[in-house]
């Protein structure tokens, strides 16, 4: 760190992104506790554990090579072969994995990076609730956490992806990159792992299988907006020179950037994911007649839904995007469960995976002929770009792996636990000293309890 | 052409102002943005009566339900 002005902008970078980290952390926290709610009384256990553990196997499977993906995979294997040398930085037996008096950002970015992954894993955790085997939910979790969603960042949301150069390509806080691919993702397991018991009547009908708990899926929710800041904040550069962009940019003017080095500014993403959240609520209020579980949902999936574009949006086009994104999910959802008899328990395919997908293509035709990047030669943003990235990232790198997987562990008798155990309960069948344990204290306290009281009264 | 007024950031950052989509026409979409607001409003007085409404006749019928059950 030579000079004053040099070390305080690391330093400032550094602890930039470490505090992101912690917020995000909340985005993981409301996920377990909106999992948890939504879940009926025999199955909380089992749930919780099921997310809690997606935090070290997606950590240390990031660490070993998700990372290295990322830097290695920007023009593999379509336009080019693995870059070794950005990714030679990035092994985990590299010098810079760990600490060093040299380099003061690998550690934060890869934890930025990671809680992401976390994100990506979690989505598809509560879609498949109450009737998944863990271990079957654990792989899917270390692929799509560690592999899938990885590799689409090296495509599309790095300054060198192939996706940015030819597409034109952009998705700022990851409509496509971690929502779109997350709800494809989703949904291939899905469509595999079938229905919880009862979801379905006789004649196809779907029933409302309740929350047991509607206020931690209310606290959940709002953990998950709180940690969104953060994930707002850690999709940006914070502060850089010109110089140091190595683009067009000319001038001596310092700027925040999006994650492909092209303008942007704080403040500009504060406005738009207010605007964009509350876009989002109002829509949903009103298309679900004021159903609480949906207007929440539809917050968060209004703000995916401009995230694609929220670096450039004027505020009231971001509330109106939100706004739109929000009316055709919500639709969109029911019909598809209709349709093709679909068990999302938590409304994730939808509010991540076709709000992801829409807000790409509407950032398409909005944002049409925007700069993509500040490097020459890069495509600008336009539709079609954004309409095939957003296939790529919900059917090529989120649904069909996801299928493919979980049609592998179906024919193995590994993804769905038994029949038995499902009306039973997972609490019981898979922690049955905490529930054992439960019960005998009940029994004792009865016994006692017995004890103490005479016949007469 | 492009949205933002910049086909590429070939620009000094000193020099560049607003960076939003469609500049110009900021008055014509606050009058959208306003009209929304003003129409959720709208739509949800009209949603609220037409329950509150519903509510009231349920109410009501249930206590005809009642005498009726007690008149035997």
């Amino acid at each position: 760190m030579d000079g004053n002005l040099n070390a305080l902008t690391t330093v400032f970078t550094e602890f930039y992104y470490w505090v992101t980290v912690v917020f995000m952390f909340l985005i993981h926290v409301g996920f377990c506790m909106y999992e948890v709610g939504a879940s009926r009384r025999r199955n909380h256990m089992h749930t919780l554990m099921k997310n809690v553990m997606v935090i070290p196997l997606v950590t240390v499977t990031f660490f070993f090579f998700g990372w290295w993906i990322y830097w290695a995979f920007p023009m593999f294997p379509f336009f080019g072969g693995l870059d070794t040398d950005a990714g030679a930085a990035n092994l985990p037996w590299a010098e810079t994995m760990g600490p060093n008096a040299a380099d003061r950002i690998t550690g934060v970015f890869w934890a930025a990076f990671l809680l992401f992954s976390w994100t990506a894993a979690s989505i598809v955790s509560g879609a498949v609730i109450e009737r998944i085997r863990s271990s079957a939910l654990w792989v899917h979790a270390v692929l799509i956490g560690s592999v899938w969603w990885i590799i689409d960042a090296a495509w599309g949301w790095h300054y060198g992806g192939w996706m940015v150069q030819y597409l034109g390509y952009h998705d700022a806080y990851a409509s496509g990159v971690i929502h779109a691919i997350a709800g494809g993702y989703a949904l291939g397991v899905i469509m595999v792992l079938g229905p919880r018991i009862g979801k379905f009547a006789q004649d196809g009908t779907p029933r409302d299988i309740p929350p047991h708990n509607p206020w931690m899926l209310t606290i959940g929710i709002f953990l998950i907006y709180t940690g969104f800041w953060g994930f707002y904040a850690a999709c940006n550069v914070p502060a850089i020179s010109p110089e140091a962009i190595g683009g067009q940019i000319t001038g001596t003017t310092w700027t925040a950037t999006n994650i492909y080095l092209a303008p942007t500014s704080l403040s500009g993403i504060t406005f738009n994911f207010l605007m964009s959240l509350s876009g989002g609520l109002m829509a949903a209020y009103v298309v679900s007649k004021g159903d609480a579980f949906w207007t929440f949902s539809g917050g968060l999936a209004g703000v995916i839904t401009a995230s694609a574009g929220n670096d450039l949006y004027h505020p009231i086009q971001a509330m109106i995007i939100a706004a739109i994104g929000v009316v055709i999910v919500y639709r969109l959802h029911y019909w598809v469960e209709r349709r093709f008899k679909l068990d999302d328990a938590v409304g994730a395919v939808a509010v991540h995976g076709y709000a992801g997908f829409i807000g790409l293509v509407i950032a398409g035709f909005v944002l049409w002929g925007a700069p993509s990047s500040p490097y020459e030669g890069y495509a600008t943003i336009n539709p079609v770009g954004q309409f095939i990235g957003a296939l790529i990232m919900f059917f090529g790198l989120g649904f069909l792996p996801a299928f493919v997987v979980a049609k592998m562990q179906a024919a193995a008798g590994v993804l769905r636990i038994p029949e038995e155990v499902e009306l039973e309960g997972l609490d019981y069948a898979e922690h049955h000293a905490y529930e054992d344990a439960k019960e005998a204290i009940i029994e004792a306290d009865k016994a006692y309890l017995a004890s103490k009281v005479s016949p007469a009264e | 052409m492009s949205t933002i007024g910049y086909e590429s950031w070939a620009v000094d950052l000193a020099n560049v102002g607003a960076i939003y989509p469609f500049q110009g026409w900021e008055v014509a979409m606050t009058v959208i943005g306003v009209l929304f607001w003003i129409g959720w409003h709208r739509i949800q007085f009209v949603r609220e009566n037409a329950h509150l409404e519903n509510a009231k006749k349920r109410a009501l019928d249930h206590e005809r339900i009642q005498k009726s059950v007690e008149r035997y």
